[in-house]
């Protein structure tokens, strides 16, 4: 009981890393523009996930001091991570608009999306 | 106990829609499938004790970055391997 | 070949991530006496405002805000760039069919509604989860259903621009009043008032709602540039 009490939690971190590497591979094998894209969005949601674990705390709550938990100080997790993901969070959604209005501005030229076709991407 | 079971599923629930993500050819069903990962996410961040990110990741993971892109899937092409001869040909014809 | 580089690339990423982070250990109590501290402190008992996290976003790391802003803005300017086209293709669109008539009246019905959350979400950011970036990303998706459900919906890119000019000069001119009265960039010189009030925080409330109004018209314009996108 214990044993899978600590695997689970474990488990978060093993989540976390294991979508970092699955949209690493996507990313490095594939040869589609858009699937690269989807990749880097993977990343960007694994490290979101390892970022906001690391702040946890056990049987802690969220930091926010609502009437009756005024004096909850030392129960609340760590709200510096949830800060830092909130705004990485909208810079990710920026970077994919921009990467995908690259996409399509190299489709009109190209017409195509294979990265092994597009060769002035090669230098 | 049932929170922790119901931890584990939704962990095994984004990985899955990620591998499915990665390996679909078909890439509108990758797109919606990224869309399921920013979903459980933003669960497990609300259980995780973070409203706040839940907030902007239901938001903006969900609805934003998928219709953005549906929409580039609209003016390319829909395929992975998908080479789109046809247009090229097209567009040296004339 | 390169299948193999990129699984014993990604197999030695994997092994040293895992051995920092089983070192590190899961909910466990750190940074005692840390900066988390501090700042749980800090929110309580001189800024009164209760959500931590807006306390943190907008006044004590708010230097961090107003770039992140200022990299959305880039953002948005640089999607209008890359996707310039010529001035009488601009404002037609493209569909492959049109809405039914289901989805226009229920877009029309719930859209005030979504408005409405969105502000809520921004106005409340100092009290309940949520703050400028929540709101505004709500408000955006309200105008994409409204986009989506009506064909010839169109937005004006003057008021947005107009809307985000002022709301970053006036993120801008708050911080530059806090550096010549209270000594620091982006600090509080308004009365603070009572914890858990609408009306408490000082400049905080005032700064999100600002964020507010910025993010909900970049995303609006991103959206809509993207959009009306055609071959």
């Amino acid at each position: 009981m214990d044993s899978l009490y600590k695997m689970i939690e474990y488990g978060i971190y093993g989540a976390a890393i294991l979508l970092i590497l699955v949209g690493l591979y996507g990313a490095l094998t594939k040869k589609s523009l858009i699937k690269i894209v989807i990749g880097l969005s993977i990343v960007d949601a694994g490290i979101h996930l390892l970022l906001v674990s690391i702040g946890y705390l056990k049987g802690g709550t969220a930091p926010i001091f609502s009437p009756g938990y005024e004096d909850m100080a030392d129960k609340m997790v760590d709200p510096i991570p949830q800060a830092l993901v909130l705004t990485a969070i909208v810079i990710g959604f920026a970077v994919t608009a921009v990467a995908l209005s690259l996409v399509i501005r190299l489709y009109r030229h190209h017409d195509t999306l294979q990265i092994d076709d597009i060769k002035n991407l090669k230098w | 106990m049932i929170y922790l079971i119901l931890f584990a599923v939704l962990l095994l629930l984004m990985l899955a829609a990620a591998i499915y993500a990665v390996f679909q050819r078909d890439l509108l069903y990758a797109v919606i499938a990224t869309g399921v990962i920013s979903l459980v996410l933003s669960v497990i961040f609300y259980m995780l004790q973070t409203p706040d990110v839940a907030l902007t990741e239901a938001a903006i993971g969900v609805a934003l970055t998928t219709i953005i892109f549906i929409i580039t899937i609209r003016n390319t092409v829909r395929h992975e391997d998908e080479h789109d001869k046809h247009s090229r040909e097209k567009k040296i014809q004339p | 070949m390169k299948n193999t580089i990129v699984i014993l690339l990604l197999a030695t990423i994997g092994y040293y991530l895992g051995s920092i982070f089983v070192n590190i250990g899961f909910g466990d109590p750190r940074f005692v006496n840390g900066v988390k501290d501090t700042y749980l402190a800090l929110t309580t008992s001189e800024l009164k405002v209760a959500n931590t996290v807006t306390s943190i976003v907008v006044n004590f790391r708010g230097f961090d805000t107003l770039g992140e802003v200022t990299v959305l803005f880039l953002a948005a300017t640089a999607l209008g760039g890359i996707l310039y086209k010529k001035r009488h293709a601009v404002g037609e669109r493209t569909v492959l069919f049109p809405a039914s008539s289901i989805v226009k009246s229920g877009a029309k019905l719930i859209f005030p509604a979504i408005v409405l959350l969105g502000a809520y979400v921004f106005i409340h950011g100092h009290l309940s989860p949520g703050g400028g970036f929540q709101g505004g990303t709500i408000i955006a998706t309200g105008f994409l259903l409204m986009l989506l459900a009506y064909d010839n919906f169109s937005v004006s890119h003057n008021v947005l621009s107009y809307i985000e000019s002022f709301a970053g000069i006036f993120f801008v001119a708050f911080g530059i009043a806090g550096l010549m009265i209270s000594g620091s960039f982006l600090e509080n010189f308004l009365p603070v008032g009572n914890m858990n009030d609408l009306f408490s925080g000082g400049v905080v409330p005032i700064i999100y709602i600002l964020v507010g109004f910025k993010v909900a018209a970049e995303l609006t314009g991103v959206i809509y540039t993207v959009l009306h996108e055609k071959d």
